[in-house]
Parts: structure tokens; C-alpha cells; sequence
């Protein structure tokens, strides 16, 4: 019967790692949004705060002025809509030759395509600044765009997922004497919407966030990208605005990628997922 | 002009162009960047034109540059204290909710949710949280009579503090991982351990850890390597200080390139980071390599 015992003792460390575990990751988060509620008054004095008040929406309003801050959104918006777009044009192409084509060197291009994986952002950053320096191309969206474009993981996601359709779909259309690009567009892309979901998704939440490349290129505070404005925000908050709209803006700022995580969280599983079959 | 085989349609230079829009915008934005940083890495050169080649002069002034030393140890201190706890913990979440319960459920998406935050969102959050004034520790403090830690500015604690915070930010990358190969494991085998009476922690040495053990060396490795990157926490919460104490490899790349807009110097130092990330990533493979030599010789 120790057995069982055991199997109870077990099941209570489990929870209570659960709990204290589920405490730690709320517990920040909650502070924030409770920092957001209490006008600046309260939060400058220094004195603990009471728990019970008063609350206020004031520095949610006060956010609503604020014209830059919309133009950030509409920044990020912008920028991570079309590097969604291009990196699953980009990579179903991509994916479909490597995946379904043969052509010479087709297997070499792959090898070299996958060793990219290996290069961090930031060990080019002095040459990529260059490029776009010697274009004059910082400080527009097709700058903060681009550089997205090259990571090939979106190549690889996509080359395993053509990879992966059974063979032979594509023959009765090529008995037809359909083009390599019509089998592509008609027959085999449609296969493949669940990973396009997956790696749009992803890429969306890639390009949000990023912080480094939008820190180097958009030094003009009308291009900056909401993460990127999220970072100037806080450094100048006091002479500025107050704590207490900084911690709304972090909610208002938190709160799209968290809606679009509770949405399409299975998507952003089997993104992740997708990746260790490397 | 219609195609006129089969042959011709699968295996001609044309079905090239279909992967051509990709690798024009890679070799230019990725493979170009590399490479030119490499070369750049070889000479003197800053920012308003001026280069002379000084073959390894950069990288011999790195090793003897006191800032870039204590920048490389602080990167490794931080991977050091992220990585094992990171990938401890992830793996302790994965066994309590590797199960089909609601509660499982709803945990899981919690402990993901802080990874999809961005970086300057992560930082507000946290900054009133650590700060000795008005943060939310230091709340805790004051109801405990105790003296708020000022923990963003004591070189002591900044390194640790910047760690649990980004422990706290990336749990559910690897649990997610972990979860995915735990449940690669037929159910079967976990039915058949039952008829034999197998005790718990036996099924836990004998077909769990097995079956995560490849995952977790991956994980370990893939998280070195993301973590050799920090860059934004410190950045934001403590500027690399109190006396550099903070600052990482990226900072410092970052400070040297485009605040003294020395590139060559700049560059090597961005190789440094490179071939660490690279070491990092081979590590699994090649132990994979020798251990499956070792089995070899052991059998034999």
C-alpha cells in the first residue's frame, strides 16, 4: 500500500510545483496591469500601495491622445503584415523546389540554405547596417521589412511540409501538361494551408517583437515600431508621462500578441515542434 | 513550346528560378553580411569610410581588452546561470503536464504566454518589479521588515537578476519541446511498465529520461546558443552597468559599432560571438558522433 502513499506524495509535489510555478509567471503580469489602474499621484509618492484604491482608467485615456503611439502600432502593423507575406511567398517557392523539384545542385543549395540557421542576426549587423546606409534605405519600412526575408527557416518549415505531401499528386496534372508553376499553385499549395498558418504566425510574432534590427535601422521616432517605441517609452517616461501610462502602454502593447497567442496557439505549437526535426 | 518530357520538367535549371527570390534577398541580407563582416573584422575601419588592412590586429587587441573580456564572461556567466535552469525546470513543467487535464491545459498556455512578449514590454514589467523603490519585491520587503534589495544596481546581483528574469521570459520554448517528445512515447509502453509493476521511479529512469535525453541535449544546446545573444535586458534595465557588470557580448558589440563607430573592432568581436554560437550548435552532433563511436568499440 506504500505504493499508493507514494503515488499521493507525488501527485502533491506536483501541484504544489504547479501553484508556486503558476504564482511566479502571474504574479508580474498582475503587478503591471495593477500599476496601470492607479492614477500617477499615488504611484509617485512612494508610499505602499493599498490594495483596495482607488483605481482609475485615466492613464488608459491618456494613451488614447497619444498620436505616436498609434503610429507605432501602425508601424508594427505594417511591417509584420507584409513580412508575413513575404517569407511565405518566399519560402513556399523555395520550399516547393527544394521539396518537389530537381534542378542542378538542387541538394548543395538546401545544405547551404540550412547553414544560415547558424548565423545570429547580430554577428551581421555592421555589414547589413552598411547595405542599407549606402542605399539610404534606414528609416523606411522596406528596410525594416527586408532583412526578415533571409531567414531560412521559413524555407526549411516549408520544404519538409512539400516534402511530405504524397507522391503523385502532382502527375495527372502533369500529364495535362500543366506548367511546374500551375502544379504548384493549383495542386500542391493548397495542401500545405495548415503550415502556412503555422509558420505566418510565427513569422507575425518574429517580426513584433523584434527589437534589435528596428533599434539599428529606425532612428526617426515617426518609423519606429512598437516594440521599439516600448523601449523609448521607458526611458523617458518620468520627464514625460508618468509610470502610470508607461504600465499601460505595456498592457496595451502585451495585449495583441496575447490575443493573437490564445487565438492561434496551436498554430505557434506545431511551428516550434516543426523546428526540431532539424 | 510546351514542356516535352517528364524528365525536362523535374530536373531543368528553370525550376531554379522557383527558389531564386529566396536566395537573392539570402545571399544578400545573410550570406553577404557574413562574409564582408569577416573581412571587415581584418582591418581598421570606422563608420565615415577609411579602411587599412591590419591582418589579426583586431582580435589581438580583443584579448587584451579588459571591456571585451569582461563582456565575454559576463555572457558566459549568463548562459551559465540561464541554460541549466531553464532547461531544469522546462523539463519538470513538461513531466507535471504531460497529461490531458484542463489544468494541464490551462497551465501550459500560461507559462508560454510571458515568451510572446516582446523584449521592452518584458523589461517594463520587470523593472517595477526589481526596483528598491515602489517595486513590487520591495512591497514585499516592507511587509516583511526587511531592506529592499536594490538589485538592478548592485554588481552582485545584477547578473542573476537579469537571468530570472529571462528564465521567467522563455520557459515555453523548451517545455513545449520537452512536451512534444515526451509524447512521442507510444502509450503502450507506459501500459506495459504498469503490468510489470514497475515502480515510478524506474519508469522514470527507463523510458522517460530516454526519451527526452535527446531533446534535452538539443534544447540545452539551442538555448546556449539564444542566450549567448541577451540583449535587450540589459540594454534597457541596467545600460551594460554598474561598472560593466551587465553588459553581454551583443551590448558590447553593439556599444563599440555604432556609439564609437569602430566597425573593424566591432566586427571581430561579432566573429567571436559567431564561432561561440557555432560551437555551441555543433556540440550535440559531434557528441552524438563520438558517443556512437564509443558504443561501437564497446560492442566490439
Amino acid at each position: 500500500m506504500s505504493r499508493v502513499r507514494g503515488r499521493r506524495v507525488w501527485q502533491g509535489l506536483r501541484y504544489a510545483f504547479c501553484a508556486v510555478m503558476l504564482i511566479l509567471i502571474l504574479l508580474p503580469l498582475a503587478w503591471t496591469v495593477f500599476l496601470s489602474l492607479r492614477n500617477n499621484v499615488d504611484l509617485m509618492r512612494q508610499a505602499p500601495l493599498s490594495l483596495f484604491g482607488p483605481y482609475t482608467l485615466g492613464n488608459y485615456g491618456e494613451l488614447l491622445k497619444n498620436r505616436t503611439l498609434f503610429r507605432w502600432f501602425f508601424n508594427s502593423m505594417v511591417v509584420s503584415g507584409f513580412s508575413v507575406a513575404g517569407v511565405l511567398a518566399l519560402s513556399s517557392l523555395a520550399g516547393y523546389a527544394f521539396g518537389r523539384l530537381h534542378f542542378p545542385f538542387c541538394n548543395w543549395l538546401y545544405a547551404f540554405v540550412l547553414m544560415g540557421l547558424a548565423i545570429p542576426d547580430q554577428s551581421v549587423i555592421l555589414t547589413r547596417h552598411h547595405i542599407f546606409s549606402t542605399l539610404h534605405w534606414h528609416n523606411t519600412y522596406l528596410a525594416l521589412i527586408l532583412p526578415g526575408l533571409s531567414a531560412p527557416l521559413g524555407v526549411f518549415l516549408m520544404t519538409e511540409t512539400f516534402r511530405a505531401i504524397p507522391k503523385g499528386m502532382e502527375d495527372a496534372a502533369r500529364l495535362d501538361r500543366a506548367s511546374p508553376f500551375m502544379i504548384f499553385w493549383k495542386v500542391l499549395l493548397p495542401q500545405t494551408v495548415p503550415a502556412q498558418a503555422s509558420l505566418g504566425i510565427y513569422t507575425f510574432l518574429l517580426s513584433w517583437n523584434d527589437y534589435w534590427w528596428p533599434l539599428i535601422s529606425a532612428t526617426r521616432p515617426d518609423m519606429f515600431t512598437l516594440t521599439e517605441g516600448m523601449a523609448a517609452a521607458q526611458t523617458n517616461y518620468a520627464e514625460v508621462t508618468g509610470m502610470g501610462v508607461l504600465m499601460a502602454e505595456a498592457v496595451l502593447a502585451g495585449l495583441p500578441v496575447l490575443i493573437i497567442y490564445i487565438a492561434f496557439q496551436k498554430h505557434i505549437v506545431s511551428a516550434i515542434t516543426g523546428m526540431v526535426k532539424l | 513550346m510546351a514542356v516535352s518530357s517528364r524528365n525536362e520538367a523535374t530536373r531543368g535549371w528553370g525550376n531554379l528560378l522557383f527558389a531564386l527570390p529566396f536566395l537573392s534577398v539570402y545571399v544578400w541580407l545573410l550570406v553577404y553580411p557574413l562574409l564582408a563582416g569577416i573581412r571587415l573584422s581584418l582591418y581598421r575601419a570606422n563608420l565615415f569610410g577609411g579602411e587599412h588592412f591590419i591582418a589579426f590586429e583586431n582580435y589581438v587587441r580583443l584579448f587584451h581588452d579588459r571591456t571585451f573580456l569582461q563582456a565575454l564572461g559576463n555572457s558566459l556567466m549568463f548562459v551559465g546561470l540561464t541554460v541549466p535552469v531553464l532547461v531544469l525546470l522546462a523539463l519538470m513543467l513538461a513531466l507535471s503536464l504531460n497529461r490531458a487535464t484542463r489544468f494541464a491545459a490551462f497551465m501550459r498556455s500560461v507559462v508560454f504566454a510571458s515568451s510572446v512578449l516582446s523584449v521592452t514590454v518584458l523589461t517594463i514589467i520587470w523593472r517595477q518589479v526589481l526596483v528598491p523603490d515602489g517595486g513590487l519585491l520591495s512591497h514585499a520587503a516592507h511587509l516583511l521588515n526587511l531592506n529592499p534589495v536594490p538589485f538592478l544596481s548592485d554588481q552582485r546581483f545584477v547578473l542573476p537578476s537579469l537571468a530570472v528574469i529571462t528564465v521567467w521570459w522563455s520557459l515555453g520554448l523548451p517545455m513545449i519541446l520537452f512536451l512534444s517528445a515526451l509524447q512521442q512515447v507510444p502509450r503502450s509502453v507506459y501500459e506495459a511498465a504498469a503490468l510489470d509493476r514497475a515502480t515510478p521511479w524506474s519508469v522514470f529512469r527507463r523510458i522517460t529520461l530516454p526519451a527526452v535525453m535527446p531533446a534535452v541535449i538539443l534544447v540545452a544546446a539551442y538555448e546556449c546558443a539564444l542566450q549567448f545573444q541577451v540583449f535587450g535586458q540589459p540594454q534597457l534595465l541596467t545600460q551594460g552597468g554598474p561598472n560593466g557588470a551587465s553588459r553581454p557580448l551583443v551590448l558590447y558589440i553593439y556599444e563599440t559599432g555604432f556609439n564609437h563607430w569602430d566597425i573593424g573592432y566591432a566586427a571581430a568581436a561579432s566573429q567571436m560571438l559567431f564561432a561561440l554560437i557555432l560551437i555551441v550548435l555543433l556540440v550535440p552532433h559531434v557528441g552524438r558522433w563520438m558517443a556512437g563511436r564509443w558504443l561501437i568499440g564497446r560492442r566490439a
